[in-house]
């Protein structure tokens, strides 16, 4: 007995030693390790040591700024108000394209979307164009009546900018879970004598929460580490344009940029705690479904329809605003004060597609290869995750989710104190002195989500699957290609076009790394660009392009996933 | 139990004319029924029949194109949901995930707005009555399929219902859960006396648990009737062949009088039934007729019993099931009957090939009165 206990011991351990599991995550870990751990410990190493020890003096240096202070406040309410704003905005909107039946509810769940495929700090040059103290509107409004409204100076700008552009996540959320939500458990409420908002309030509310919350928490998270609209809004009293600000300015050995970065990951990292409450329940909607699946959406008549049609219609208006400012900006020759450009041109795409064609080149190569890189690791290690028995695996994934609360800039500090200065082995130059940064940056800030893709596609693939070929005499080899690998391709692709349609408008972190101007992407010519006036017009066709870019991906992934918009952009 | 806490206000259910359709379909058709005060009553048919739809058109979840529904003299046909206490239990229970097992059963008595203490009492009473005292504080997702099912049963209960809606309660449970939970039905709704509904597809359920049986097909009634007349009247083949299983002979009639009937049965001959109801076909009529295969016998090649109906066949296959052997035979003229006969005591059972008569009772003979359509 005594022996076959020993020999039981010795196949368990074998099992969770397995040598090609093994070798895979050590090579997995090592380059979590290198370009997410790593960098961000030393951006802590920073921010808490002093004359080579532990402290908190720098810490209490930041607090003690009122600069500092007031930025962080600024950060937490801009944070808070993107959230409120757009739940005012994402909730109704939400709620009718999956409750209610009526004319162009299809439009609304499409246009919906929209927002997204914006990158904000596009959009903020557009609301300029419309809003700002000399745009459109205020135009109008001087001419007419004689007044101006200050939409987009200061604070005020920013978060009108970032609670237009981020609803949809608080939208798509939302109305996800409520329409995965068993019927029957707003039924049996009305059985009980439950109906009208009290049914809303009692039920529905609080099984649609975690979806919700879901979408808030990713705003937040956002809006935070949001650092292109404010520089493009010219408002530097927050926590992101301050750290880029310190680093950029002062140099990479100021301690206040490295506190700063501390700040905004512990914000994160608290409003993912905060979170986690309501999205470890995340299972409800789904947990019992019933087998009436009776559709809840009703058809909406008279005054409803009418209120329905005005609240989407102008909310979703207000939201486009930006696509059509920045489409007629990028066909204007002179568009300043004055309502509409006075003169019209396609000079500007000329200017973008032969003069600076590399930022769309370089756009593509980045991404293209960050995607490349994502579906890989997002691959080996989903099936680490899904498939895998080997010790050690939970690390994996702790390391793997952890871009989820590290903003771009603090990322992009990581790096550029990690590796700036000294050669990478292979490339006879530092790594930041390389374009290769922004791939290893993009790829790493995705890679959560190809991870989760992956890891959904991979757990939809029933084991005895596998097991039926095998059974039938096929190899480990040929069992993972011609049954795994084509079951698992649909959520790879799906996996792959999140990462290159996000990488390809991220700007926090490609500001700081970009090593020289002819090896940025199109978000940094954009930037570029709208530093000068007469910039703007080419900044505006290559926002174009970059709207063009995100909406094909968009389109292409919808067609994979085929359950309606959205999809790459849940939680 | 003691004093019962749950005063029930059984209701008569009247459903008259009801129809409903789904786009081209019928989901129910002109379907008239009277469900008496207390009554346990089911609706028995395959899926797609109706059978539900018509459950949710009396709990008010889907709203008639014509007919009403009654409940005692009033009119509920109309009336929303929450304003009907038709109190339903879901196929999936229903439970709501983010309340307690207690917060899920004091949900329609707070929606009722009792107070706070009386709440608590009747919680404790209703948790009691399913034999859950004491599981308060856990979330529906700790308990098991057979509690889950037991809370679900208990809310409903708990505000008193004028009727009791069960959409196939069972379904979700293991066979042994299953038959423990049939009968604790039975007793709960003995003990309250109320008016209950219960939809299934599983004719074994139907006959065990109801007092009267509706068999559904195609959005109508084909049949109503209490268990023992369901299964022994089939009204229709549907039926015979739905509720048990029925061999099912067409024939012709030769010879008609009261209490004896010889029909033609095309490759097997004359047969004898003796039909104790309903109006007799007249000799020349197409009849079918329909043989329990627990009525029928196996006997040697050469034997047969007087007074019975015999036909020679071949074992196909038997299957040994313990109290009994099912056997197929396949008779001479072609057709295959099924037989199921009591394990005999030291005996071996027929083997496959061997050559024997099938006998059954004129008695046991069922006249299925030809379709009308």
């Amino acid at each position: 007995m005594a022996g076959a206990g020993l020999l039981g011991r010795v196949r368990a351990i074998r099992v969770l030693l397995d040598p090609v599991q093994m070798a895979l995550l050590l090579v997995l870990l090592t380059i979590l390790v290198v370009f997410i751990l790593y960098p961000l410990l030393q951006v802590l190493a920073v921010a808490f040591t002093a004359d080579g020890r532990v402290s908190l003096i720098h810490l209490r240096n930041f607090f003690a700024r009122p600069l500092f202070r007031e930025a962080l406040a600024a950060s937490l309410l801009s944070g808070v108000l993107a959230v409120v704003f757009g739940s005012l905005v994402g909730l109704p909107l939400a709620y009718f394209s999956v409750r209610f039946q009526f004319r162009g509810r299809l439009l609304l769940q499409t246009l919906g979307i929209l927002p997204l495929v914006i990158p904000p700090f596009v959009g903020a040059v557009a609301f300029q164009q419309v809003l700002g103290r000399s745009g459109m509107v205020n135009l109008l409004l001087q001419e007419h009546f004689g007044v101006t409204i200050p939409f987009m100076e200061g604070l005020a700008g920013v978060v009108l900018v970032q609670t237009l552009h981020y609803f949809p996540f608080i939208m798509l959320n939302t109305a996800a879970a409520l329409a995965n939500l068993d019927p029957s458990l707003e039924e049996m409420a009305q059985n009980m004598g439950c109906h009208g908002f009290r049914l809303f309030r009692r039920v529905t509310l609080p099984l649609v929460l975690p979806g919700y919350v879901a979408g808030a928490l990713l705003v937040f998270i956002r809006v935070v580490d949001d650092l292109g609209t404010p520089l493009m809004l010219n408002y530097t009293k927050l926590l992101a344009p301050q750290a880029y600000l310190r680093i950029t300015t002062v140099g990479l050995n100021d301690v206040d940029g490295y506190v700063i970065c501390v700040i905004m990951v512990v914000l994160s990292l608290l409003a993912l705690w905060g979170a986690r409450r309501y999205l470890s329940l995340g299972e409800y909607a789904t947990v019992q479904r019933g087998t009436t699946g009776a559709s809840l959406a009703r058809p909406v008549r008279g005054w409803r329809l009418l209120l329905v049609w005005v609240v989407s219609g102008s909310l979703l208006a207000l939201a486009l605003l930006p696509h059509l400012g920045i489409a007629v900006l990028s066909f204007a020759r002179i568009w300043s004060f004055s309502v509409l450009p006075v003169q019209w041109t396609a000079g500007n795409y000329g200017e973008i597609l032969f003069r600076t064609p590399h930022f769309v080149k370089n756009t593509l190569l980045y991404s293209l290869l960050a995607a490349g890189i994502d579906v890989l690791l997002g691959a080996a290690i989903a099936f680490l995750l899904v498939r895998g028995k080997v010790v050690g695996r939970s690390v994996l994934d702790a390391i793997a989710t952890m871009p989820l609360a590290i903003p771009g800039v603090v990322l992009a500090v990581g790096y550029l104190r990690v590796f700036h200065g000294w050669d990478f082995p292979g490339l006879g130059q530092p790594l930041t002195a390389s374009w290769l940064i922004l791939v290893v940056a993009y790829s790493m800030r995705r890679l959560p989500y190809t991870v989760r893709a992956c890891d959904a596609a991979m757990r939809q693939i029933h084991a005895s699957l596998e097991e039926a070929a095998m059974n039938l005499g096929s190899n480990r080899r040929r069992t993972f290609f011609k049954v795994t690998f084509p079951l698992m391709l649909g959520g790879l692709v799906a996996g792959g076009l999140i990462a290159f349609i996000t990488s390809s408008v991220e700007l926090s972190s490609t500001i700081m790394l970009v090593p020289r101007m002819e090896m940025g992407p199109l978000a940094y010519g954009i930037y570029i660009y709208m530093q000068s006036a007469v910039g703007r017009g080419p900044g505006a066709a290559l926002g174009v392009v970059a709207i063009l870019l995100v909406l094909a991906g968009t389109v292409a992934l919808n067609r994979i996933f085929s359950r309606g918009t959205g999809t790459a952009f849940k939680l | 139990m003691g004093s019962q806490p749950f005063a029930a206000k059984a209701a008569e259910v009247r459903i008259e004319g009801v129809s409903k359709r789904f786009g081209e379909t019928w989901a129910v058709r002109e379907v008239t029924l009277r469900i008496g005060r207390g009554e346990f009553f089911t609706f028995l048919g395959p899926s797609g029949c109706g059978k539900t739809t018509l459950l949710r058109i009396v709990a008010g979840f889907a709203v008639p194109d014509a007919g009403e529904v009654c409940f005692d003299e009033e009119r509920v046909t109309d009336l929303p949901p929450w304003r009907r206490n038709a109190g339903m239990v879901f196929q999936s229970y229903a439970l709501w995930p983010h309340l307690s097992v207690q917060e899920n059963v004091a949900f329609g008595l707070r929606e009722r707005r009792l107070p706070a203490a009386e709440i608590r009492e009747r919680v404790v009473a209703a948790l009691a009555l399913v034999g859950l005292a004491g599981m308060e504080r856990r979330r529906p997702s700790q308990l098991s399929g057979g509690q889950q099912q037991r809370v679900a049963l208990a809310r409903t209960l708990v505000v008193e219902p004028r009727v009791l809606l069960l959409d196939e309660p069972l379904s979700n449970l293991d066979a042994k859960l299953r038959e423990q939970m049939g009968h604790e039905l039975t007793r709960i709704q003995r003990e309250l006396g109320i008016t209950t509904i219960y939809v299934t597809h599983d004719q074994e359920e139907a006959l065990g648990l109801s007092g009267r049986i509706a068999v559904m097909d195609g959005g109508r009634i084909v049949q109503e009737g209490t268990p023992q007349e369901v299964y022994h009247r089939p009204a229709r083949r549907f039926v015979a062949e739905f509720v048990g299983v029925s061999n099912v002979f067409p024939g012709t009639v030769r010879e008609a009088s009261p209490g004896r009937l010889v029909a033609e049965v095309p490759g097997i001959g004359l047969l004898e039934a003796s039909p104790d109801h309903a109006a007799l076909p007249q000799p020349g009529a197409p009849v079918l007729l329909s043989v329990r295969p627990e009525a029928m016998t196996l006997w040697g090649p050469e034997e047969k019993p007087a007074g019975k109906n015999a036909a020679r066949g071949m074992v196909r296959a038997s299957t040994f099931q313990g109290a009994s052997v099912e056997y197929e035979v396949l008779l001479e003229g072609g057709r295959p009957v099924r037989v199921s006969t009591a394990t005999p005591k030291g005996q071996r059972p027929f083997p496959p090939g061997a050559t024997v008569t099938v006998c059954f009772d004129p008695a046991d003979v069922i006249l299925i009165p030809p379709e009308a359509r």
